[in-house]
């Protein structure tokens, strides 16, 4: 088996596992002996594969971007998450998940956010399915990243402000866990990213691979070529790139780059760069790589981007990290913005905060003419339109073009 | 023979435990209040590890938690505090804080450390079994420590009868599927939950905890296991009025 997939007790090398109250143990052990011959099922696969098509709108393209590539001298390629529906990668996800609930006969789904689009993708799928719905979002999220709450509103989900600690994605996710242990029966927990106890990280690096899966397919239709030389992309929690990564893990050959959230940069204290960070630990359930202090207390993170502002990253990515299959570099919200004001003006794409952390390290690589890099394009820039603007007045502020 | 262990042996049932937050609601309460509680007439007693992530706590001993970090907290001042009081206290110690404290602090150190100071006994809420079993089992032995695991509702049978096997300390039964704080009563549906486990007749003690707030509801409790835990009670009770009328908040629950 390969040494990038989950082993029989739930560990990727020493990171995983299930570090949980007795409390959560009932419903945690529903799911870790069901998910796979769920997933597996061909009633699942044909559904999961037709939602993806017909109401997700996948294949999302593979679009060759010649201003970028002229830019840095490569040929970049930007697999477009930011095209699905909800305008995420996150709905990859939440399609999955909500099947494997209503398999499960649940009827109360909870779910953390931090950006917000995983729990618009949640509170979409439930609005789909219908079943009640209710978002643990941090207070601060709440604030920066509102129109996502008026969508999930409209949508019919309850928002749930998270007040404690940073409140932001971690704080969501305690919350969210606290519900879980109150309502064991009924509810299911669609956790958002390659996080928690397992088998969330392997049930959601699942149901984002089908990103590597076409792009595997489409760069060999568009290039002739079996494998990119690199694929880049965010990583909060890390599942659009456990996503984009997945069917390439193998392939050594295959650079991976993981690009955490620098915040104000590394060195200032107020940074989500778990990889740089951190330590090993256990938050929510899993252990992983996680930014504490001496005494093991969760350190708060920041960035400018919620989707990317959590202390930890997946258990995947923490092997990934280890064993240096992976490479980690990471962004500042400074140039993240700038990349994001860039790929707008040579592309006309405007991408989430979160991505354009991956596209911002495109300068910070060393990069050769016939090299094909892949980046995953995770999201698109609506939710962020407010901080996008108040940069935009900045720029104009100082007589940018 | 533990000094947990001995009490069992001389009160079987009644028993009456508090859990309080460390170096709260000042930073060195600590001794006043586990002082306090032992004058009082308290069995035995939790010493809570604040933590910044209590996953399976509620908003009072989390909130009561964030505080107490705030104060300036930590595990080492809390074993100096500890260290302090050591030859004063004669009721039984029970540590309970999450795993991740343990492992960061250095697991083994963490054990020796619980070991002067006097604790026996540990609560880590979020500690798998299977961890135990590989590593941590033989690890506390070696610093006279035993481990106790909770179960709910929710638990299975088999699951149950394992902890029971491996339990030297206690059964924390948690008494309802909650986080610790929820309140009100006891219900007839977790009396029935607490005389299907009565009618395992398992070898542990049965301590029952979470959602433990009254005289009310303590009577209740003790009339179907050996004894309760209260919690967030009793940690709201110190937050409003200070730790010296501690005495009083235990007469009204205890008698
Ligand atoms: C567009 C986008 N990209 C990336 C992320 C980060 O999550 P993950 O690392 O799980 O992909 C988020 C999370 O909210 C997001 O909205």
């Amino acid at each position: 088996m390969s040494e990038f997939q989950v082993d029989e007790n739930g560990y990727y090398g020493q990171f995983g596992g299930a570090y949980i109250p007795e409390l959560l143990y009932p419903n945690v052990k529903e799911l870790e002996d069901n998910y796979l011959e769920i997933i597996n099922s061909e009633a699942f696969q044909k559904e999961y594969l037709y939602l993806l098509k017909q109401y997700v709108g996948r294949p999302t393209p593979l679009y060759y971007a010649p201003n970028l590539s002229d830019k840095y001298g490569a040929h970049i390629y930007l697999k477009r998450e930011d095209l699905n529906h909800t305008g995420a990668h996150k709905i990859n996800n939440t399609i999955g998940q909500i099947l494997i609930a209503k398999h499960l006969g649940k009827k109360r789904i909870i779910a953390e956010t931090g950006a917000g689009q995983h729990g618009v993708a949640t509170a979409t799928v439930c609005a789909l399915m219908n079943l009640e719905c209710i978002v643990f979002m941090g207070e601060v999220d709440i604030k920066r990243q509102s129109p996502n709450v008026a969508r999930m509103q409209m949508l019919g989900a309850e928002v749930v402000a998270a007040t404690s600690g940073s409140k932001t994605l971690k704080d969501a996710t305690n919350e969210a866990i606290r519900d879980w242990i109150q309502h064991p029966e009924e509810t299911y927990y669609l956790i958002g990213s390659v996080v928690g106890p397992h088998p969330y990280p392997d049930m959601v690096a699942r149901l984002q691979a089908i990103i590597s899966e076409e792009i595997k397919w489409q760069l060999k239709e568009q290039t002739g070529k079996e494998n990119p030389d690199t694929i880049i992309a965010c990583v909060g929690g890390g599942s659009n790139a456990a996503g984009a990564f997945y069917h390439y893990m193998d392939d050594k050959e295959v650079q991976l780059v993981a690009v955490e959230a620098a915040g104000l940069g590394i060195d200032t204290g107020e940074s989500a760069a778990t990889s740089q960070l951190g330590e090993v630990g256990v938050i929510h359930g899993s252990k992983t790589i996680l930014i504490q202090d001496e005494y093991g207390q969760i350190v708060e993170p920041y960035s400018i981007s919620a989707g990317l502002d959590y202390p930890g990253v997946g258990p995947l990515h923490a092997h990934l990290f280890e064993t240096k299959r992976g490479t980690f570099l990471n962004a500042t919200d400074q140039e993240a913005l700038d990349a994001a004001f860039e790929l707008t003006k040579l592309e006309g794409i405007i991408p989430a905060l979160e991505s354009s952390h991956a596209l911002a390290v495109l300068g910070k690589m060393d990069l050769q003419k016939d090299q094909v890099i892949v980046i995953n394009l995770s999201g698109r820039g609506d939710k962020d339109l407010e901080t996008y603007i108040t940069e935009l007045g900045k720029r104009q502020a100082r007589g940018d073009e | 023979m533990s000094k947990l262990t001995q009490l069992f042996k001389e009160k079987p049932n009644r028993l009456c435990s508090v859990y309080f937050t460390s170096g709260y609601p000042q930073l060195n309460d600590t001794v006043s209040v586990i002082k306090g509680l032992e004058a009082a007439g308290i069995d035995f007693l939790e010493v809570g590890l604040p933590y910044s992530d209590p996953m399976a706590d509620g908003p009072t001993i989390q909130e009561s938690s964030a505080i107490a970090l705030k104060n300036g907290i930590n595990l080492d001042v809390i074993f100096k505090q500890l260290e302090e009081i050591k030859n004063q206290v004669n009721i039984p110690l029970i540590a309970m804080g999450y795993f991740n404290q343990m492992v960061r602090y250095g697991s083994e150190k963490f054990c020796e450390k619980c070991q002067s100071v006097g604790i026996e006994t540990l609560v880590l809420p979020d500690m798998p079994m299977i961890e135990y079993e590989k590593t941590y089992k033989a690890m506390f032995a070696k610093y006279g420590l035993s481990n106790v695991f909770l179960i709910t509702p929710q638990t299975s049978e088999e699951r149950i009868r394992k902890i029971d096997e491996m339990t030297d300390a206690f059964i924390y039964v948690v008494a309802s599927s909650s986080i610790t704080g929820a309140k009100g009563s006891i219900s007839e549906k977790q009396i029935a939950y607490f005389n299907r486990i009565k009618s395992y007749n398992l070898k542990s003690t049965l301590i029952a905890g979470f959602g433990i707030s009254s005289k009310d509801t303590f009577d209740t409790v003790c009339e179907h296991v050996n004894g309760a835990i209260i919690g967030s009670a009793f940690v709201k009770y110190v937050g409003a009025n200070g730790v010296n009328t501690i005495n009083g908040f235990v007469k009204e629950i205890i008698g």
